[in-house]
């Protein structure tokens, strides 16, 4: 059984992605959106705690999320996926349910 | 594949509204059926017909309405002579409703108000809807603070 986790707040403000990681079971696919989207940068102090993360399941941003805070694709850190709405009811869909790390 | 929402946070605070609506548009634009999207906590801030924002600026209330008018976010039920009607499935939890003043015609004269301000689209009802739509749907996927 597989589980889609969502984190929406920023690793800077919360520690719900912190939290997320440590429970996560391997393979399962993590979804960063709202403020969440902050992990996902290049060159923060998350990003080893990220690239770690990304050695065990795979990570998916929410693209228009990234971009209504005047990110672009370029600042991510290789290897997470940036998906739009579509995509993320895709995941949705695809795993078997869905936790928010609210 | 049927989804349901839960939605835990009003309008206008941080981005749940605006992300479970989008969320909710392309579950809906990609065949889906969304069974019942269920407002909890300052989540039933989204059901007051009187929100009146600037005119640039978003109508979260009536862009829920309108997303369930459109795909028609609704179910068959029956009214107490046995007729099948149809009901919105917009719905706002009662017990958090009540603490905020979210009022239906039911609970203005249960509790002695004397005014209502929930949008036509929406209903009130308890929380016995949220667990029936985690058990009824495949998926339950919850936006909040």
């Amino acid at each position: 059984m597989s589980i889609l986790h969502t984190v929406n707040k920023s690793p800077f403000e919360r520690n719900s992605l912190e939290s997320c990681l440590k429970f996560v079971n391997q393979g399962d696919p993590v979804l960063l959106f709202e403020d969440g989207v902050y992990a996902v940068l290049k060159g923060t102090s998350a990003e080893k705690q990220l690239e770690a993360a990304l050695a065990k399941q795979s990570i998916y941003v929410l693209g228009p999320d990234l971009a209504a805070r005047g990110f672009s694709a370029d600042r991510v850190i290789a290897g997470i996926k940036v998906v739009d709405y579509a995509g993320f009811v895709d995941l949705a869909a695809e795993n078997d349910k869905v936790q928010a790390w609210l | 594949m049927k989804f349901a929402i839960q939605i835990n946070e009003g309008p206008y605070q941080h981005q749940a509204s605006d992300s479970a609506y989008f969320f909710t548009k392309a579950v809906l634009e990609k065949g889906h059926e969304v069974f019942r999207v269920f407002f909890y906590h300052d989540g039933v801030n989204n059901g007051t017909r009187l929100t009146t924002p600037p005119q640039d600026d978003r109508n979260i209330v009536n862009r829920w309405a309108e997303l369930a008018e459109e795909y028609q976010i609704e179910s068959c039920t029956q009214d107490e002579d046995g007729n099948e009607v149809m009901q919105t499935e917009l719905v706002v939890c009662v017990a958090a409703a009540q603490r905020r003043g979210v009022v239906d015609e039911g609970e203005a004269k249960r509790n002695g108000k004397d005014a209502t301000n929930i949008h036509p689209r929406f209903r009130i009802s308890g929380l016995g809807q949220l667990v029936e739509a985690a058990i009824q749907a495949d998926r339950l996927v919850v936006f909040g603070d």
